[in-house]
């Protein structure tokens, strides 16, 4: 699904190097988890693959099914199927939550050759889709995240999902900002998501995420590159450790 | 000064040739008088700096090219009215409660009401900022509506057309509205080549005062309108106006709350693309506070682009005594290029000291991050962009009471941005 190759990345402003070769391959049904410190690079992967401006990349390749994203603008990413949950979602004061959804649920079909979705259709798919992740009638018609606490924005995000379908979703520290039960609620969202056409990439500082969503893989990330890829143990045995003696046996 | 004489000098012929004995021409010899007095504005003038009056104090008005006519907003149940190129057509039966004639029948008809509006207001609000545009409408118009709504709730269209693509057109209409009584004023279109419309508003205690005009997206226009408001007690005025791209446009409003717990509401959104000519677009906003417990409210956006330049000037006078006075004010631009600027000088005097008075002003260009999430999500960028032009526009389309209007405007928006028809 996702294959990522020697990927060099730095900051354009800065000239500063961000990922130095990095190689990470998800399969199609997997959900591979990232977790690693502070600065070591995994929102900047997550923006780099989603197609943010800022970034310039050096060296190696990032595909998509055999598609090569890199060089392609980020709405054309998001029509082949790629996902990112914002680890800060933004506000759109003005332009209303199912506006805004349908524009885009829209705009992928029009780039797939697909037939637009009916108003009434749309309505249809929303409401299902938001009941089971507990957001109201009210939060849909409300302004994109505005006046959204972090737990509203966070199971937002997992209703644009639900509503786009994409193949590959990453997740930027969704956990963030989040009480137990709103993690739950996200989770939850997530796991009914999971399907064997579907991958998913949780970039995580703590294991608690993944005590909701199971992973199938987990990596750790340092200093730009996968310094050490294993199974959910893992993620358990960073939590009771922390990174440092990962980080030592590496170097 | 050369271009003062020839514009002042035609002047005293026509006021020669206007009918003697009627309260119009005696307005008229006092405008005239006030206009000799305070000469034509220049760009020395504190309130032109910014922008130049040159086509607006021209001797005639530049033949315009390339008119982009455009559907007048549509309103249903408003009594419809037209003017071409200044020219009146007949008007509609007016229903119970409400007058209406035209300033050109006024002094043979004996609309005594209107005497004491005409040219009273514009006199008024010469003070303490001249405004000699105003003094010349005054002089020059000779025709316009009067309207008095007695009672009950009533709705009028002014749909304007430019008539030949030289016309130089000068409109002052009166507005008087009666206690409790509602008044919907709705403006369209573009009036001339180049346009002068003054209107004069009278709100009696508690009346109701809207007012939507969209005035034309025509490039080659040259435009200049004034708004003088006295508002009584616990009177309501709300105005909101939707320009598209224009070679020079001046909207000024100068209300003057006189009674206690008004409100005063003036609201604009203007977009400028100076692709094709150049496009400056100017509000001049002054809001006087006499009272106790009003609230007045200026909230004006601008998004400009291919070099065009937004003005805005906005004042809060708060005199002696008008205590718990609640004002605010907003001038926000969003550039879309580096070639746009957006020059705001915003004013607060206040002799109260029991007041709430906020003034802010930014120039922006469209948010990254914003843009970023929207095309992450499959958006193009333009279509995300133009989402992100309306996000920008939202609280002052708010000001729009009138869901429908509101809608309509909004398709003009999507319109300008390429948009093509709604989602």
């Amino acid at each position: 699904m996702l294959k990522i190759q020697n990927l060099h990345v730095k900051l354009e402003a800065e000239d500063k190097p961000i990922l130095k070769g990095l190689d990470l391959t998800v399969e199609t049904g997997k959900v591979h988890a990232i977790m690693g410190p502070n600065g070591s690079g995994k929102s900047t992967l997550s923006y780099v693959l989603s197609g943010r401006d800022g970034y310039e990349v050096t060296e190696g390749t990032a595909e998509l099914d055999g598609v090569d994203l890199l060089s392609q603008e980020p709405e054309e990413r998001a029509s082949e199927g790629l996902f990112l949950a914002f680890q800060y979602p933004v506000e759109i004061p003005g332009v209303g939550n199912m506006t805004f959804l349908r524009t885009a649920l829209n705009a992928q079909r029009k780039a797939r050759g697909e037939d637009e979705v009916s108003a009434g259709d749309f309505l249809k798919l929303v409401r299902e889709k938001a009941k089971s992740l507990k957001i109201d009638a009210e939060m849909l018609k409300r302004p994109v995240n505005v006046g959204f606490s972090g737990g509203e924005k966070k199971r937002n995000e997992i209703l644009q999902m639900a509503v786009l379908e994409p193949k590959m979703c990453i997740l930027d520290e969704t956990d963030s900002g989040l009480d137990v039960d709103a993690m739950k609620l996200v989770a939850d969202g997530v796991n009914a998501l999971r399907s064997p056409d579907r991958a998913f990439l949780v970039i995580t500082h703590y294991q608690r995420l993944l005590d909701h969503i199971r992973p199938d893989v987990v990596h750790i990330m340092a200093d730009g590159r996968i310094i050490k890829t294993g199974g959910p143990e893992l993620a358990l045995e960073v939590e009771q450790n922390g990174y440092a003696d990962l980080l030592a046996e590496v170097k | 000064m050369a271009t003062e004489a020839k514009v002042l000098a035609p002047l005293d012929i026509r006021l020669a040739r206007a009918p003697a004995g009627g309260f119009t021409s005696a307005a008229r010899a006092a405008a005239h008088g006030r206009l000799v007095a305070m000469g034509l504005p220049g760009r020395r003038d504190e309130y032109w700096r910014y922008t130049d009056p040159a086509e607006l104090n021209a001797p005639a008005a530049v033949t315009a090219e390339n008119p982009m006519p455009e559907a007048p907003l549509s309103v249903s149940g408003a009594l419809q009215i037209r003017f071409d190129g200044g020219v009146a057509a007949p008007l509609p039966q007016s229903p119970e409660g409400l007058d209406l004639a035209l300033l050109s029948a006024a002094d043979t008809q004996d609309i005594h009401w209107a005497g004491a509006l005409f040219g009273v207001l514009e006199g008024e609000g010469q003070s303490p900022v001249k405004r000699p545009l105003a003094a010349l409408n005054t002089v020059l118009a000779t025709e316009g509506l009067l309207v008095r709504a007695g009672s009950g709730s009533h709705a009028i269209h002014v749909d304007y057309s430019i008539g030949s693509m030289g016309s130089d057109t000068y409109l002052h209409h009166c507005i008087r509205v009666g206690e409790g009584a509602d008044l919907t004023l709705i403006e369209s279109g573009r009036a001339g080549a180049r346009s002068n419309i003054l209107i004069e508003v009278d709100l009696a205690p508690g009346a109701r005062f809207h007012h939507v005009r969209a005035q034309g997206r025509d490039a080659d226009r040259r435009t200049v309108t004034h708004i003088f408001a006295r508002i009584g007690a616990g009177a309501s005025f709300k105005s909101f106006t939707f320009g598209e791209n224009g070679r020079l446009t001046r909207n000024e409003a100068i209300l003057d709350i006189r009674g206690d717990h008004a409100v005063a509401h003036v609201a604009g959104v203007a977009l400028g693309n100076g692709a094709a000519v150049p496009v400056l677009h100017d509000d001049t906003v002054f809001i006087t506070h006499g009272a106790v417990g009003c609230e007045s409210r200026q909230v004006f956006k601008k998004v400009l682009r291919n070099g065009a330049t937004g003005v805005f000037q906005g004042k809060i006078l708060v005199k002696p005594g008008a205590q718990k006075t609640d004002g605010y004010q907003i001038s926000q631009s969003l550039l879309l290029d580096e070639d746009s600027q957006f020059l705001a000088k915003p004013e607060l005097e206040i002799y109260a000291d029991d007041v709430k008075c906020s003034h802010g002003s930014t120039t922006g260009a469209i948010d990254e991050t914003a843009l970023f999430y929207l095309r992450s999500r499959g958006v193009e960028k333009d279509r995300a962009t133009a989402l992100l032009v309306l996000s920008f526009l939202a609280d002052a389309i708010a000001e729009i009471e009138d869901p429908d209007l509101a809608d309509q405007i909004v398709a003009r928006l999507e319109d300008w941005l390429g948009l093509g028809a709604a989602e």
